[in-house]
């Protein structure tokens, strides 16, 4: 398989959050609106990269029975390296994602991909991978964060497009979150098919 | 290379190994921040410090002094110009609905609010994160020159005269308590005690009863 085919892999055909539904949890939590899923999917893309990188260099020197441990420590710790930059240079956007960035740690798409995907390919292919997921996570959670930004309050990014009070709350919501990913699943489903 | 075997000494090599690798590098980036993020924060709070109590020529955020008040701690920032004390930036708490909601009110001398900031909050996106604008000077439930010292902030549903926020009564309630609250600090520390603020501050706490844990948050 050839690295352009493995980015588009994570983009298309198994996009984390609409194909394989992994990461549910940031996905609902932090898409309330465009620019904060937008937020989550780099900062986590970020982490992907690393974690994917480094474990697939390192493979061959985690005997099985404690890759899980290893694999856990490594991600867990560009986590939080990447928690204190974002604290030090870009205060504001880590008040808004603040809250959501340790929980990265336990995004299934990270522990996920270091099993599938880099614990067997080299780190050429893995970093291809950690950036066809990450591409694929951010832009599944702009575009539901857009979508639910957009229902809620009528805007896209902080751009008013419709006045407030035609906004439905509910999206705004957790119930939105799961009625939208739905609605985006079965579009997603639909267009596969097609 | 041929993968390592599974025994026990390679196990706890490697799992030593690859842990104290991870300690090192985020004890090294955790040095590498920690200037930057005292910075930030510093910058944070001096900022809000200017928007709330505005025209000083002192450096409030460097010497905060701190009141013990119903087992809760609030910090107090005394602004001062020329020497004569024009107003103070004072940071209260309390329980919104998502979570610690924390606050700088500024106040002019006489108790008057001038402005205040939302430090930090967990409120619901798009209902009570409105708070950070909604009682601010042209908002819809504007506190601005208001003195909790002469009549306790209260949100109209609860015979008060402040506009809750729309759908989000909780994160209203828990916000004016916490101006109540950093009245009542204040006013301990610079008007007369007898003004009876912390007599006052009690209806509103008890009026709200989910957000009465005030203390938890300090």
């Amino acid at each position: 398989m050839n690295n352009f085919k493995v980015l588009m892999n994570g983009i298309v055909k198994e996009n984390p959050t609409f194909v394989l539904l992994l990461g549910m949890c940031p996905t609902l939590g932090t898409t309330s609106s465009a620019i904060n899923g937008m937020g989550m999917g780099l900062a986590t893309m970020f982490v992907l990269i690393c974690s994917n990188v480094v474990i697939s260099s390192i493979k061959n020197l985690i005997p099985d029975m404690v890759r899980i441990p290893s694999f856990i420590v490594v991600i867990a710790s560009f986590v939080t390296v990447l928690q204190m930059i974002m604290q030090a240079y870009v205060p504001a956007l880590y008040a808004t994602l603040g809250l959501f960035i340790p929980l990265i740690v336990v995004n299934c798409i990270l522990l996920g991909r270091a099993e599938a995907f880099a614990a067997k390919n080299g780190p050429i292919p893995s970093f291809f991978d950690g950036l066809g997921m990450g591409l694929g996570f951010t832009i599944a959670l702009t575009i539901l964060g857009g979508v639910r930004e957009f229902l809620g309050t009528g805007k896209i990014f902080d751009i008013a497009i419709l006045p407030e009070e035609y906004g439905m709350l509910v999206f705004v919501l957790a119930p939105g979150a799961f009625i939208a990913l739905g609605y985006l699943i079965a579009i997603v489903n639909k267009m596969k098919k097609a | 290379m041929k993968k390592l075997e599974s025994s026990l000494k390679n196990m706890a090599i490697v799992l030593t190994g690859v842990t104290v690798i991870a300690g090192a590098l985020l004890g090294y980036v955790n040095e590498l921040t920690k200037e930057p993020i005292a910075q930030a924060n510093a910058k944070a709070l001096s900022d809000a410090i200017a928007i709330v109590v505005p025209g000083f020529d002192n450096n409030p955020a460097e010497a905060p002094e701190t009141v013990e008040l119903n087992g809760a701690t609030y910090k107090i920032y005394k602004a001062t110009k020329g020497g004569e004390f024009i107003g103070a930036a004072v940071e209260a708490s309390a329980n919104g609905f998502g979570g610690a909601l924390n606050v700088l009110v500024g106040f002019d001398k006489e108790g008057n609010i001038i402005d205040y900031s939302l430090l930090s909050h967990a409120e619901t996106p798009g209902l009570g994160s409105k708070a950070a604008d909604w009682f601010k000077k042209g908002g819809k439930g504007d506190i601005t020159g208001m003195n909790p010292g002469k009549q306790a902030l209260t949100v109209s549903k609860d015979g008060g005269q402040v506009d809750a926020i729309t759908a989000s009564t909780i994160t209203s309630r828990a916000f004016l308590v916490a101006v109540n609250n950093a009245y009542a600090a204040y006013s301990g520390q610079n008007v007369d005690a007898a003004s009876g603020a912390t007599q006052q501050a009690q209806p509103a706490e008890e009026a709200a009863p989910a957000n009465d844990n005030v203390e938890t948050n300090n």
